[in-house]
């Protein structure tokens, strides 16, 4: 059976609730300001080497208190990638 | 590079040249020890050159058995495995010991080979931040309704800043959360504990550390890796593990002199004492000088430089005065700086030392690292500046290229 509509919208909200907040986090951790889309490529676009983009994570997962396992990272590639696992791994919760 | 020869555990030749070897991780300065080869010598021709495969397909040499005998012997542990290269042995055990619906936990300035080793499995991989006991407490506390097994693993010295593991720490996070704690004692086997056993002796923390792998190819110098445990059932992993079972076995000449290695270890402590007074030299000589070192004085001594190209510079600088060391840059380093690693050995002289200081101190001088010159009195507040800041907010001031 799937969601309902009222099922839908708060999965939508809670989804823009997480980008939301990823995208604030990573305003606080970028040294100079830039557009921060879902569709942002997070080492193209944002020029993070391995290393920032690692410790970004450990930052989301105390954020969001979750635990976001290295191979979840690897299939991420845009912040609106980044936001499903995370929104996943809350639902897990 | 290519040297085009070895004169001692310390000196090669490189370009025609004598260059001193400071970065090694020849600890002991077992390399050229005269028992050792001539074991090594004995057992080539004795057993052969090579054992043409793996111990699954080929069989085990009684020298295989007497390598793992004295591992665990020397440990204190029930069971030893021997693997090819230390690398194999973070491959294997990790890969290994933990399966699908486990959890790995690694501290995130883990060497290469426990990643990898990570990847090679199917647990699942949680890093935490590096040194921090209580980072680790938390990711353990947010796993604690899934129902896997947890694998902790911590190194005993820090491949790159030198840098020891707060292993009491850990092991009493360990015991509160019931997790399970591997402890990679690669750079601090025959360097740290009252017998060399590494940082879990040193620390008396050996029962709660479930499994010790190390390599062969520092202290010991020679090639090869090892894991010991007390746990039960240990030798199952020997039809399990794929890093030690699809590769070939390692040489009898390499075990001989390995086996020597453990014995010369044990019969003469005073190497340690010697390699502890060498790191102290050239780690607070050059932090005296005003370098940007790891936190912690132990063999591995890094400096921190600021960007990739003065990295190069400086290193091949120090190369051409006839030192040789280790040029570590981003992603292998810690933080985004690059670092000019030393490893010292017990059997480094005073002099190689003090000549490896003073070329550090006119290198850093012409590339600006070091202020020019200044009187006496000015030196010594620097100095004096310098010893009250703490390492780590040096190290990472200049991460972010704050100063040069």
């Amino acid at each position: 059976m799937g969601a309902t509509n009222e099922e839908q919208q708060l999965m939508t909200e809670t989804m823009r609730d997480t980008q939301a907040q990823i995208i604030e986090g990573l305003r606080k951790q970028l040294k100079k300001s830039m557009p921060l889309e879902p569709t942002t490529n997070i080492v193209r676009d944002l020029h993070l080497d391995s290393l920032a983009v690692m410790d970004f994570i450990m930052s989301l997962e105390d954020l969001f208190e979750i635990v976001i396992p290295l191979d979840r990272v690897a299939e991420v590639e845009t912040l609106g990638d980044l936001a499903l696992v995370v929104d996943e791994l809350r639902g897990r919760k | 590079m290519v040297f085009e020869g070895m004169l001692s555990s310390t000196e090669g030749m490189y370009r025609g040249r004598k260059t001193i070897l400071l970065g090694t991780n020849n600890y002991l300065g077992l390399t050229f020890d005269e028992a050792c080869i001539e074991e090594s010598v004995a057992a080539v021709r004795t057993h052969g050159t090579g054992t043409t495969g793996s111990r699954i397909a080929n069989g085990s040499y009684g020298t295989h058995r007497n390598l793992e005998k004295s591992l665990a012997q020397f440990f204190n542990r029930e069971h030893c495995m021997v693997f090819s290269t230390g690398y194999q042995a973070n491959l294997g055990m990790l890969s290994t010991l933990a399966g699908k619906g486990d959890y790995l936990l690694l501290d995130s300035d883990s060497h290469a080979s426990i990643y990898d080793g990570a990847r090679l499995g199917h647990a699942e991989v949680v890093r935490f931040r590096h040194n921090d006991p209580d980072d680790l407490r938390k990711r353990l506390k947010r796993l604690a309704n899934e129902p896997g097994q947890k694998l902790v693993v911590v190194e005993g010295i820090y491949s790159m800043l030198g840098d020891l593991a707060p292993l009491r720490e850990f092991a009493a996070v360990k015991r509160e959360m019931g997790a399970w704690l591997m402890v990679d004692e690669a750079h601090s086997l025959g360097v740290l504990g009252d017998n060399g056993r590494g940082l879990a002796e040193e620390s008396g923390v050996e029962a709660d550390c479930d499994f010790i792998v190390g390599t062969f190819s520092k202290s010991l110098g020679s090639v090869g890796g090892f894991c010991v445990s007390n746990v039960d059932d240990f030798d199952i992993l020997r039809v399990a593990c794929r890093p030690y079972m699809f590769t070939a076995s390692l040489p009898p000449s390499v075990m001989a002199s390995t086996i020597m290695a453990l014995r010369r270890m044990q019969e003469e402590p005073q190497r340690r004492k010697r390699l502890h007074e060498n790191a102290e030299r050239l780690y607070y000589g050059l932090r005296n000088l005003g370098f940007v070192v790891g936190p912690h004085c132990s063999p591995i001594v890094s400096v921190v430089v600021a960007d990739a190209p003065l990295a190069v510079e400086f290193w091949n600088r120090l190369l051409e005065g006839g030192l040789y060391l280790n040029l570590a840059l981003p992603p292998a380093t810690p933080t985004p700086a690059p670092l000019l690693r030393s490893s010292i050995s017990a059997v480094h002289t005073s002099a190689q030392i003090d000549r490896a200081l003073q070329l550090f101190e006119a290198v850093g001088r012409q590339l600006g690292v070091l202020p020019p010159m200044v009187s006496s009195s000015a030196a010594r507040k620097r100095v004096a500046a310098s010893l009250n800041a703490p390492p780590l907010a040096e190290v990472a001031m200049l991460a972010s290229g704050g100063i040069r």
